[in-house]
């Protein structure tokens, strides 16, 4: 599995996603921004960041740039896609999971380790865990909240990935913390999987959301 | 202009002529105390600032010294007091902005920042509005530039309340064959001004940090508070990085305070060389602008790159990538003067050296014009009060309240705000005595900072030495050596000679302690003029203290197992004078404070040090350092953080005489550490210990008990330390 760790201006959570993508056994590049053809690569992770400062909105510039229309052919091509942070803010911004993410309930940047539930296995980053799982990562992120007008129907669809246990920090609605696309290959989670990777960082359990990638 | 008459008139005679007025503006700025140190140079000299690890001591942009074989640790610190004063938003993140561009220019990754921060107590308005907009300057710049903040420090007191203290110390990696300097070596290279385009903001901000404040700076000073913009600075520091790793760059700086007339000096003069500068290259924010203004202005994100001329166009080529404005604004000469061009015309001429090395000025240092309010510990015991600590209240509720007084409660609110993980190399977060930062799978580095200004107050020279101590101590409790020391010396206006000699015995309290820990003092900042409407500041060392660690030899604080066996290694004194408990009872700070004594310092400090290196069974298991409110304050920490309470004894505790509960719970001593260890090693580890030391007790239940009737449940301590500021902010 090669992957493209795709760059923006503000992007900051690259080298960290790489470091851990190489740690679960893959192969990855970085991609700049202004690249159009991602078929060499055999899926796609957006890292976090603040790309293009967040200025206007998380992700609203990131969101017309060359290479979404890079990342809308892998999905076609069935290619795993996940965006994790300032990266599942633009996956939302462009529409390839459902729902946003906007200001945390208390209108501020927030840093934590959280808990979270595993709710839903069936996509390549979550199989290696089993569904109910309480696992450890932190988040860090100003716009977390997610909301979706059509809760139901993702629930009814299976596309929950996360959710927090205990606090609910961004106040999303149901405590999502990570959602996917109705195939489960495109997913978008607040969460660093990356950031609990190694034991020494605090917990590995993260390690496993790019294990399943890696053995897609 | 700030400029003296004797400084004009040192100016005239060195060039022979009559400077004309980009000449004087210029010659303003570095003359200027926040550029020049005139008044502190002479004092620093004090500090010990070489040893077997340093590679660049103080002089450069922030000093280095070695991690490990092919690596080393960039460490600078930074004040940006007067324009957070003003505008706390962009004065904090540009305050940021600046120590970030000192360590890329020394060719590092940043890797942490801490950030000491003073104010005023939350109870008045316009100090939460400072607060507030302080950490969420800090929050917005460092989290969007991608630099994790993993500690600092934080005080009240009322001194700060129109004059708060913005410090800032950032930490950055760099392989020890890639270190850059701010230099310009070779005649005939070129002069690449590169990032933030050059605007109207920030001029005179030198100058105006070099006064002290009015309630009208507010308005008047607003444009000489810079503007920062962190997805600027993220984009030139990832091209900053590129390049170096591209290209053969012979110097690099980042432009500050005094802008393009800094930068290109000091480059200059540091080579030896001259240099031209063309005005109509620089890249400009808007139009209209003059050439004082453009040789003056500290817009933002910018730096210059000094290479040969044939990399140029590789060099233009990365800077495009970042679609950042760039320019080759001039060239290296021989001629040892800084020529600026305007097209074609040389309007300014003076010599680099006079720039880059304006005279000292020998300070008057005196304490016989005391006003009351700087009546020190000193003073009182002359005039004959000792140490009037009035005793009340009961034990419990007394701790209760120092937990929830604004200096010790939780700084949750306030770190929860930064990025404490990006990078991944966070392996302790903020919360415990230090910050600890993987470097390689083995190794890592401890970072902390400290300062109690209220000590200081009291007593220069102890409240400088303390500072430096407490630092040590806690990256001792993490496990480390101490590494390197970094400072920001946050004093009032100089020219009065008893803060002066505040700021000299400080100083002096700081390089004895540095000293018998052979720890260089590699870079640092001296901030004056803390003084506004009559108020000045406590005088505020600030003290950032590096150590390097085996990850394997990491301790933190919180307990870790029921039946552990709680030690407290160094004596206890009643040294209650300026003690948060003091505040609290008296509602006032006097006396005499804690005292160093430094040979006990540094020997408890070894004993707890080698106790972890030879710890090869992991029978210590937690260490934490005891400063502010005393060993009552550090227990509830530790039983706070690692959820399980203990059961002590103070009539166990060592003490230096007989002290009531009071002394033994609250007293700030120095010298003291709290440690863990596993019951079946008990025996084995206090024979190691030659120092003063007594097993005061033992890690149990869900309460702090405390002389085996006091009993408070963990859930009031944390209750009444939690929240607290939130109270306030909410």
């Amino acid at each position: 599995m090669k992957v493209a760790i795709i760059r923006f201006p503000g992007s900051n959570c690259d080298r960290d996603v790489y470091h851990t993508f190489k740690l679960a056994g893959g192969e990855a590049d970085y991609v700049w921004w202004s690249k159009r053809d991602l078929s060499s690569f055999d899926g796609i992770i957006i890292p976090g960041g603040f790309s293009y400062g967040d200025y206007l909105r998380a992700g609203a510039i990131a969101a017309i740039t060359p290479v979404i229309e890079g990342i809308k052919d892998a999905v076609k091509d069935e290619k795993p896609v996940l965006g994790i942070c300032n990266g599942a803010q633009i996956l939302a911004e462009i529409g390839l999971v459902p729902g946003v993410f906007t200001n945390n309930i208390n209108a501020k940047f927030m840093c934590k380790w959280t808990e979270l539930k595993v709710k839903t296995t069936r996509t390549p980053f979550t199989n290696m865990y089993s569904a109910g799982d309480i696992i450890k990562m932190p988040i860090a992120h100003g716009e977390g909240r997610y909301y979706n007008d059509e809760i139901e129907k993702l629930k009814d669809q299976d596309q929950i990935v996360l959710s927090y246990e205990g606090e609910n920090p961004s106040g999303s609605m149901e405590a999502i913390a990570g959602v996917c696309d109705e195939n489960g290959l495109v997913c978008a989670v607040m969460p660093h999987p990356e950031r609990s990777s190694e034991s020494i960082l605090g917990s590995d359990d993260g390690l496993k959301f790019f294990k399943g990638m890696v053995n897609y | 202009m700030t400029l003296t008459e004797a400084e004009s008139e040192y100016i005239r005679k060195e060039i022979g002529r009559e400077p004309n007025t980009l000449e004087y503006g210029m010659l303003d700025i570095m003359f200027s105390e926040h550029c020049s140190y005139k008044s502190s140079r002479p004092i620093l000299k004090l500090f010990p600032t070489e040893g077997d690890k340093v590679i660049i001591g103080p002089g450069d942009d922030a000093g280095i010294v070695e991690l490990t074989d092919e690596l080393a640790l960039v460490i600078g610190m930074e004040s940006h007091n007067h324009p957070s004063a003003v505008e706390p938003y962009g004065g904090a993140g540009t305050g940021i902005g600046g120590i970030i561009r000192d360590i890329i220019s020394m060719g590092a990754m940043p890797v942490a920042l801490l950030d000491p921060l003073r104010f005023g107590y939350l109870d008045d308005e316009r100090s939460r509005y400072l607060f507030e907009y302080v950490v969420k300057g800090i929050s917005d710049y460092g989290n969007r530039v991608g630099i994790p903040t993993v500690g600092g420090e934080i005080e009240f007191d009322a001194t700060f309340q129109l004059n708060p203290l913005v410090n800032v110390v950032c930490a950055g990696i760099v392989r020890k064959d890639s270190i850059m300097r701010g230099i310009a070596p070779n005649v005939g290279d070129i002069f690449v001004l590169m990032g933030g385009r050059t605007g109207r903001d920030g001029i005179h901000g030198v100058t105006f940090a070099s006064e002290e404040l009015t309630t009208s700076s507010e308005l008047e000073d607003r444009p000489a508070v810079q503007i920062g913009d962190p997805f600027t600075k993220k984009n030139v520091l990832d091209a900053t990085m590129e390049a170096l790793d591209k290209i053969d760059v012979q110097g690099l700086k980042d432009l500050g305070g005094g802008g393009l007339t800094c930068c290109v000096s000091e480059m200059a003069a540091k080579g030896g060389n001259g240099a031209i500068v063309k005005l109509e290259e620089v890249p400009l924010r808007e139009e209209g602008m003059t050439p004082y203004e453009i040789m003056l202005s500290e817009s933002q994100e910018r730096m210059i790159f000094v290479i040969h001329p044939e990399d140029e166009d590789q060099l233009i080529e990365i800077f495009d990538k970042y679609e950042l404005p760039r320019a080759v604004i001039g060239t290296v000469t021989g001629t040892g003067r800084f020529e600026v061009i305007d097209n074609g015309e040389i309007i300014a001429d003076i010599p680099t050296g006079m720039l880059s090395d304006p005279p000292t000025i020998e300070r008057e240092c005196a304490i016989d014009h005391l006003s009351t309010d700087d009546i020190t510990g000193v003073q009182l015991e002359k005039i004959g009060i000792k140490n009037p600590i009035v005793k009340e209240g009961d034990l419990k509720q007394t701790l209760l309240n120092v937990l929830s007084s604004q200096n010790v409660a939780s700084k949750e609110w306030v770190y929860r705000q930064y990025d404490q993980e990006v990078q991944i190399r966070t392996v302790v977060k903020p919360g415990d005595d230090a910050a600890v930062i993987r470097v390689d799978d083995e190794t890592a580095f401890t970072i902390t900072s400290d300062c109690n200004s209220s000590h200081t107050k009291l007593n220069p020279y102890h409240g400088g030495a303390g500072a430096v101590a407490e630092a040590i101590r806690n990256v001792v409790s993490m496990g480390s050596e101490p590494l390197c020391i970094v400072d920001c010396l946050n004093f009032g206006n100089p020219e009065k000679p008893h803060i002066f000699k505040q700021f000299t015995d400080c100083v002096q309290g700081m390089a004895d302690v540095a000293n018998r820990y052979q720890t260089p003092v590699i870079s640092g900042n001296v901030s004056f003029y803390n003084e506004t409407e009559g108020v000045t500041i406590n005088p505020s060392p600030a003290v950032g203290v590096a150590g390097l660690i085996k990850i394997k030899d990491v301790k933190t604080f919180e307990f870790k197992g029921e039946g552990d066996k709680i030690i407290i290694i160094g004596e206890t004194n009643p040294e209650l004078s300026g003690s948060e408990y003091q505040k609290l009872i008296l509602g006032k700070v006097e006396g005499q404070p804690p005292l160093v004594n430094i040979e006990d310092e540094y020997k408890n400090a070894m004993a707890v040090l080698n106790l972890i290196r030879e710890d090869s069974e992991n029978n210590v298991t937690a260490v934490h350092d005891c400063s502010t409110g005393g060993i009552g304050v550090a227990l509830s920490e530790m039983a706070l953080s690692g959820d399980l309470g203990a059961e002590i004894n103070l009539s166990w505790v060592p003490a230096s005489e007989e002290l009531d509960d009071f002394e033994l719970l609250f007293s700030e001593s120095h010298g003291r550490f709290i440690v863990t260890v596993k019951e079946k090693a008990l025996e084995e580890i206090m024979d190691k210990l030659e120092v003063p030391a007594a097993v005061v007790g033992t890690v149990k239940g869900d309460s702090l008990v405390i002389n085996g009737s006091l009993k408070i449940p963990l859930s009031e301590i944390r209750d009444t330390y939690h929240g607290v500021i939130e109270k306030y902010m909410a």
